[in-house]
């Protein structure tokens, strides 16, 4: 089954668009709603429209399972680093230790109602982005697995 | 009052997307329309201030659900109850 012309061209503009909203998701995890998981399925979601308007074959340019399979393992070893780290540093497991520290995402919180500054907060917005890969990586191997099992069984209609 | 108003037309599309996924024979159709309930759904979370339930709920059940239904019907044909 070949989708038309017009699904394939829609599909082709709007990737960077899902692209750039998931990525925004997981970024401002801890400011606005949503964050890792969220994210990382609106980026999956992004990854398996392209699978479904073009064959998988026409895709292994740009994914790939092996990627994918990197990038899960990859954010679940980032995830557990980051929270590893923290015995290193001298506290808990799980220990906020980037918060008020004025290295990465370290500024302290202002008082009071603000707007929200992405810098803050410390060890969060990288265990979102850890999830937000992690996710991304997950839900995009089982729609490959799929399609894999497809190209290779032969379709019908 | 328009907000009721908003909620119950939410409500409504709820129940009549559910009722055309079981009468549909096409399953294409049905399947677009599960991706339509499953919309539904999740702004239905949004207007109960779950915003956060939202977002999951449109990636994962309109946008992933409905590309594996896709792919699981260009494998086993169109229409329903039709045997090769």
């Amino acid at each position: 089954m070949q989708l038309s012309r017009i699904v394939r061209t829609a599909a082709d503009i709007l990737y960077p668009f899902i692209l750039i909203f998931g990525l925004y998701i997981v970024i401002h995890g801890h400011l606005t709603p949503g964050g890792g998981f969220q994210g990382g399925a609106v980026i999956a979601t992004g990854s398996v429209l392209l699978l479904v308007a073009f064959r998988y074959s026409e895709l292994t340019g740009d994914l790939r399972k092996g990627w994918m399979k990197i990038f899960e393992s990859g954010g679940l070893l980032l995830f557990i680093g980051t929270a590893l780290a923290a015995l290193l540093v001298g506290g808990v497991f799980f220990f906020n230790w980037l918060a008020n520290t004025g290295s990465l995402f370290g500024i302290p919180v202002a008082f009071g109602p603000n707007p929200g500054e992405i810098y803050t907060a410390g060890v969060i917005p990288v265990m979102n982005l850890a999830v937000g890969i992690e996710v991304w990586g997950g839900l995009s191997l089982i729609v490959m697995y799929m399609m894999g099992d497809l190209e290779e069984g032969g379709e019908r209609s | 009052m328009i907000e009721l108003f908003f909620h119950l037309l939410v409500l409504a599309g709820i129940v009549f997307a559910a009722i055309f996924v079981y009468m549909e024979r096409d399953l294409l159709s049905a399947a677009i329309a599960t991706g339509l309930f499953s919309f539904l759904i999740s702004l239905e979370f949004y207007i109960l201030q779950a915003p956060d339930v939202a977002i999951s709920q449109a990636a994962i059940g309109a946008g992933l659900t409905t590309a594996i239904f896709i792919i699981a019907i260009r494998k086993v044909g169109r229409w329903e109850g039709d045997e090769r």
